[in-house]
């Protein structure tokens, strides 16, 4: 009787996986191995692929130091506000948030508004006398812009797991002898592991795929990430086999990302570290 | 019998304004286990959390070994607790727990191994080395808890309420290894709980406190037999307690009558409290008796029945193996010994009249108490 129920109700969202995600994914997957002008099978797209490598490696590298300078400005600031009282939580809460509300075009275009060459931050420089700096369109640009747009998405789940450490359990590392630093790294740090994991992850899986902050914020002069490859040849090359290929390479990346992050995540509850 | 270890002078404590411990003093013996008893809110744990480094008392002192330790952090205290729940790190294993303190002390590898082992068979845990801990009982995470303080080799061991969550069988077992590790590791154990009996059974000294005051201290046997006042009176134990009147040593009036008891010191016609323990009381027939009084109500309890008997009004509770139905007249015949007398405090005339009196009452305060802490 509960069971008919929840399929009932899973219903709609089930079909609706169905003809938007799944239909689609085998549409792409049947592009990707297509040919583009006679529509033949064909293997060329796949081994066109290797062409995309340096692109590929660009847009992991980009990401991962986005994932990191996340977690090392993210970490203090999620303690900090696990470790404040109940009211002040919910406010620190809804401000990390608060950026989200806001359209993600709006806030890449305000920072390359900051950024430009005859942007504010150089018109600022100016006004005290100083040189104008290349900002845009240097990678600096777009991995802030990346670590800008998806630091909540690390904030908020570490936040989460920090604000359920158990308090006894910290006494209990400094009761057995553990000073600040060292109930930090035995107790704290492993006991946060989850939410780091899920912080990486939430924050390398958009960054990777991402398009719209490395053409506002990288420019012409920048390599192309893979978000903005597939896109090109979507749009402009007119090749949407190739394009085809290259998302499902990059579906086949995240996919191995976060099975690496679980992995890791199961073995760190398991216990194995004695 | 052996040295002071651990003195408390004057500790106030207090949160928000509200005086939390109000002029604690009180010294711990090597090798001795203490007691902190008292029902939930009476300051026991804040108490132990002092001595353990969590907390610094308002004002006061804590001495050990004679030099003040007001400032040092609980990491540095040669003092291990055993936490409410137990509050075993989840991400290692039992020998992770275990191992945790010798580890952050460095000590070399095959040490800590050594140690860790004896302290398992200690605690009677061998062979559980590699365990998660959410894959152990109750009562085994406790013992991973006892192990994980023991293993250092502290002075001092603090529990706070450690046999609060297992169930009453295994408590009792709990109790009995407790005491034996005590003895075992010869260390002192200062232990908190809000359970009378538990209290009784295991401790050298019982601290019974109550509204952030120490309220008595002494053998068990001594805080049982010899109630300070009315408040520990009712909370070791059950009591009966009567206003009388203490005419001189050793002759004390109350129900209109005279009694022979066995206390004196006593200011001369002094208004004294009277506890006559429920299980020191003796049926006789109504015609025999000093007293006569009306069953009102009989509760079977396994090993006796308790018997509520109203004489002139006030309810008395009497716990006998005799069997005396509802509506029954009854005699009871007190002897000198079985009367213990109490000057007044202000606790006078709040407890020991068992005219609301239910079986199912003690019971859900206790439950009640158990939720708060």
């Amino acid at each position: 009787m509960k069971k008919n129920k929840s399929i009932l109700l899973s219903g709609p969202y089930i079909l609706w996986m169905l003809i938007f995600t799944l239909i689609p994914l085998g549409v792409v997957g049947y592009y990707a191995l297509t040919d583009v002008e006679t529509g033949a099978f064909t293997f060329a797209n796949i081994k066109d692929l290797g062409l995309f490598l340096p692109t590929l490696g660009i847009s992991v590298w980009y990401s991962i130091l986005s994932a990191a300078i996340c977690l090392v400005l993210g970490y203090p600031v999620a303690y900090f506000i696990a470790h404040r009282s109940a009211v002040t939580q919910k406010i620190l809460y809804m401000l990390v948030m608060l950026p989200m509300c806001m359209s993600f075009l709006l806030r890449t275009l305000a920072w390359a508004g900051l950024l430009e060459t005859n942007g504010i931050i150089n018109q600022f420089l100016n006004l005290l006398g100083l040189p104008s700096l290349k900002m845009i369109g240097t990678p600096g640009a777009v991995i802030l812009g990346m670590v800008y747009n998806y630091l909540p998405y690390m904030i908020l789940p570490l936040y989460s797991i920090i604000v359920k450490i158990d308090n006894r359990l910290i006494e209990a590392a400094e009761d057995l002898g553990c000073n600040g630093m060292q109930v930090f790294g035995r107790v704290v740090l492993p006991l946060s592991m989850p939410g780091i994991l899920s912080g990486i992850t939430m924050v390398f899986v958009p960054a990777v795929s991402t398009f719209y902050i490395s053409q506002k914020l990288g420019g012409a002069d920048m390599p192309l990430l893979i978000g903005d490859a597939i896109e090109k040849q979507f749009k402009t090359a007119g090749n949407p086999n190739l394009g085809a290929a290259l998302s499902l390479v990059l579906m086949l990346m995240v996919f191995i990302c976060t099975g690496i992050m679980n992995r890791f995540g199961s073995d760190e509850e398991g216990g194995v570290v004695a | 019998m052996s040295k002071e270890l651990i003195r408390l002078q004057d500790l106030t404590m207090e949160f928000d304004g509200e005086r939390i411990l109000d002029g604690i003093n009180l010294y711990f013996n090597d090798h001795e286990f203490l007691t902190l008893l008292g029902p939930s809110g009476c300051g026991k744990t804040t108490t132990l959390r002092i001595i353990g480094g969590f907390l610094t008392p308002t004002s006061g002192r804590v001495l050990f070994d004679g030099k003040c330790i007001n400032d040092v952090p609980a990491y540095e205290r040669q003092i291990n607790t055993v936490f409410q729940r137990y509050a075993l790190f989840p991400h290692l294993d039992v020998f992770g727990n275990i191992a945790f303190g010798l580890k952050v002390a460095k000590l070399p590898k095959e040490e800590i191994n050594q140690r860790v082992q004896e302290i398992l068979t200690v605690v009677g845990m061998k062979g559980y080395e590699h365990r998660r801990i959410d894959s152990l009982s109750g009562g085994q995470q406790q013992r991973v808890a006892i192990a994980r303080a023991l293993v250092n080799r502290p002075k001092v061991l603090l529990l706070d309420e450690p046999l609060a969550a297992l169930d009453l069988r295994l408590r009792k077992d709990m109790q009995n290894e407790l005491k034996r590790i005590q003895q075992a590791m010869g260390i002192t154990f200062i232990y908190v709980t809000h359970d009378q009996e538990e209290a009784l059974s295991m401790s050298d000294t019982v601290v019974v406190m109550d509204k952030g005051r120490i309220q008595q201290i002494g053998r068990p046997e001594d805080i049982y037999n010899e109630p300070k006042n009315a408040f520990v009176a009712d909370f070791i134990g059950e009591s009966n307690i009567l206003d009388g009147v203490m005419l001189s040593d050793y002759k004390v009036k109350f129900f209109g009558r005279v009694f022979d008891c066995v206390d004196a010191g006593f200011a001369p016609n002094e208004p004294v409290d009277v506890v006559i323990r429920p299980e020191d009381i003796d049926f006789v027939p109504a015609g025999e008796g000093h007293l006569v009084g009306t069953v009102t109500s009989v509760t079977f309890k396994g090993l006796n029945y308790d018997i509520i008997v109203d004489f002139r009004g006030f309810k008395w509770l009497i716990q006998t193996t005799d069997y005396h139905g509802e509506g029954e007249t009854v005699g009871i015949r007190l002897n000198p010994e079985d009367i213990h007398i109490m000057h007044k405090s202000e606790y006078s005339g709040m407890f020991g009249d068992y005219s609301s009196y239910s079986a199912e009452y003690d019971e859900l305060t206790e439950d009640a108490a158990d939720e708060e802490e």
